[in-house]
């Protein structure tokens, strides 16, 4: 205690008679960021951006152009080499609005249990006391540590051999139905809620169903759609998993689909890259622009908890 | 009637409640319905995650095919002999190499520049959510997608060689055995680099101004009190970014597949788990592939160990 005063007291008294002359210390670093005056970081940073950017819009680009121009002014749109041919082509091969339906379902499958069996557990978690609750807390966490390839040769025997799971939604579904990530979300924000309105409920005469669905749920809807955002883009972008159990193009998701043109077809395209680009757009487009609508509840979950307000 | 009861009894504040429910409270909890409320996941869990786990370790140590559905076969216990195969293997050593010269140009270019655009990104208030969502982008992307332009910009006549003109490799990036596995490092590193730098940025809010402050009064200049404040502050961030690099690393499938068509060329980019697909699934051998999961992950436990004692060496 003392030491730790003493600590403080030392701290003061050295920042003190710098930050006399100048404005007060908590604000004295922010203002110089905001004078902007941070040319090296800036440069920095717009680097960075355009090293982040520039493959995104040489995509589509790419994905516009009749004859792929490789060259340096092949980075700038020119009038005559502008095409929707690609489109058509990539189309022809793949069914892209097929790919998309069953990327979708898949999708969708994932978040609809993710949803419906994952808020009672993290509600659970965070706000109920009950047997074994330490060790389905550990379970969660130890989950997020399980790398996927070890499970890769088990789960295949499993679900697409003894089960006969080959070439079904439930199949590709299965393995990642209740995303621990979002469970994890979902108790941090429970968390949050101050127990004594649980207890007050309880008192009341509330069951734990009624107090989850009436008074808990409607409490976290940024939550909810945190968690949905964060689970979108897990199967979305799941390439292995589907890739060996879907063999049917029927039920390929549209990641499947595609890496399989990339990876045989797209040898006998007239344009391939420009086939393969148009492509990427249409499965990049439904993810990078949930993102950019609600980049905020994305990032704040990566800030994690520490985000109060 | 019981649960009306305890019910009864929970409204009632009473400090000495009857003494039948409180064996109940005692045995499951105050709020038994939990239980059900965790019942769906941990089944789950237990189903797609926790039996899988055992059954991959019981086919790494049996002779294991694979058969139709509902057949019963013998599949004799033969020990250590799935293992002594998958260690004899050549390709399986390459794969561990290729893996070695990932990990070794991936987790340190992940740390260092998340790190310093995370830090650049703290200073700078301008533009601030731009350079966010512009960074995160490839990491929310599917990666099938962005390895189609990757494979456009690195290709033989791509907008890369053209940049460089003579300079260019000759047998061109991933064509080329020497260069395949760097350029794929490359991509993951920037494809994963948004959700580190995220990361950081979180960290670096735990570093108390105050530091900075009396070591620019102490006469520290920035790069010193980067070294010396916020590097060392971010830390336990810098275990997780290498564990978590590590990992996609050993995880490494999609790019080796679509970017160097398949591991090529010549095995100079195949990956262990690209490896696994191959003899496990396509060629039919579940029990190698399984012993080949297994030391896969014995071995990113190894390396996450000694990384830690690496990055986190100085912690008390």
């Amino acid at each position: 205690m003392a030491k730790d005063f003493q600590h403080t007291m030392t701290k003061t008294t050295t920042t003190t008679p710098a930050g006399a002359p100048a404005p007060p210390p908590r604000t004295s670093r922010r203002k110089k960021g905001k004078g902007g005056l941070k040319p090296l970081s800036f440069i920095l940073l717009a680097l960075g951006a355009f090293v982040f950017l520039f493959p995104f819009y040489y995509m589509l680009i790419g994905s516009l152009q009749t004859e792929p121009d490789t060259s340096i002014t092949g980075a700038f749109p020119t009038v005559g080499n502008i095409t929707g041919q690609n489109y058509v082509l990539i189309n022809e091969s793949i069914n892209l609005f097929r790919g998309l339906i069953n990327s979708g379902i898949f999708t969708g499958g994932v978040i609809l249990c993710t949803v419906i069996f994952g808020i009672p557990v993290g509600y659970a978690l965070a706000q109920m006391h009950f047997r074994g609750r330490g060790m389905v807390f550990a379970l969660m966490l130890l989950v997020q540590m399980v790398p996927f390839q070890l499970l890769l040769i088990p789960l295949y025997v499993l679900i697409v051999r003894d089960y006969g799971l080959a070439d079904s939604y439930l199949g590709m579904t299965l393995p990642f139905a209740i995303n621990s990530t979002a469970v994890f979300v979902f108790r941090q924000y429970f968390l949050q809620l101050p127990a004594s309105l649980f207890e007050a409920a309880r008192i009341d005469g509330a069951s734990e169903m009624r107090i989850l669905t009436q008074i808990a749920i409607p409490l976290v809807r940024p939550a909810i759609v945190t968690a949905i955002l964060l689970t979108f883009i897990g199967p979305w972008n799941e390439f292995l998993w589907p890739f060996l159990v879907t063999k049917d193009a029927a039920y390929q998701p549209l990641a499947v689909s595609l890496a399989n043109y990339i990876s045989n077809v797209a040898a006998t395209a007239a344009n391939p890259f420009g086939a393969i680009l148009a492509g990427a757009c249409v499965l990049a487009a439904p993810a990078v622009g949930l993102f950019i609508l609600f980049q905020r509840q994305f990032i704040s979950t990566n800030i994690g908890s520490s985000a109060k307000g | 009637m019981t649960t009306d009861s305890t019910v009864g009894k929970r409204r009632d504040p009473g400090p000495t409640p009857d003494p039948a429910p409180r064996r109940r409270t005692k045995l499951l909890g105050r709020q038994p319905l939990g239980l059900a409320f965790s019942a769906p996941y941990v089944i789950f869990i237990l189903a797609v995650l926790a039996y899988p786990l055992g059954y991959a370790v019981y086919i790494s140590f049996h002779d294991f095919f694979f058969t139709a559905p509902g057949v019963a076969v013998e599949r004799p216990f033969v020990g250590l002999q799935n293992y002594i195969q998958v260690l004899s293997d050549p390709d399986v050593g390459r794969s561990f190499l290729n893996i070695g010269v990932f990990l070794i140009i991936n987790v340190p270019l992940t740390v260092a520049l998340s790190l310093i655009l995370a830090n650049a990104l703290n200073r700078v208030t301008r533009l601030r959510t731009f350079f966010r969502v512009s960074y995160y982008v490839p990491y929310v992307t599917a990666s099938v997608a962005v390895v189609g332009v990757w494979l456009f910009l690195f290709s033989q006549n791509g907008l890369i060689n053209s940049l460089l003109g003579s300079l260019a490799p000759d047998p061109s990036w991933l064509v080329n055995s020497t260069l395949a596995m760097p350029t794929v490092a490359l991509y993951v590193t920037w494809k994963q680099l948004g959700f580190f730098i995220l990361l950081y940025l979180a960290a670096l809010q735990n570093i108390p101004e105050e530091l900075y402050e009396s070591a620019s009064v102490d006469g520290a200049g920035k790069i010193r009190q980067f070294f010396s404040i916020t590097v060392p502050g971010v830390r336990s961030a810098s275990v997780l970014v290498t564990l978590l690099a590590t990992i996609t690393g050993a995880n490494l499938f999609t790019e080796p597949y679509l970017l160097t068509g398949g591991g090529g060329p010549d095995g100079a980019s195949t990956s262990p788990v690209f490896l696994m697909y191959q003899e496990g699934i396509l060629q039919g051998n579940p029990d190698t592939a399984a012993a080949l999961g297994v030391i896969l992950v014995l071995g990113v436990l190894v390396i996450a160990l000694i990384q830690r004692r690496l990055v986190g060496g100085k912690e008390d």
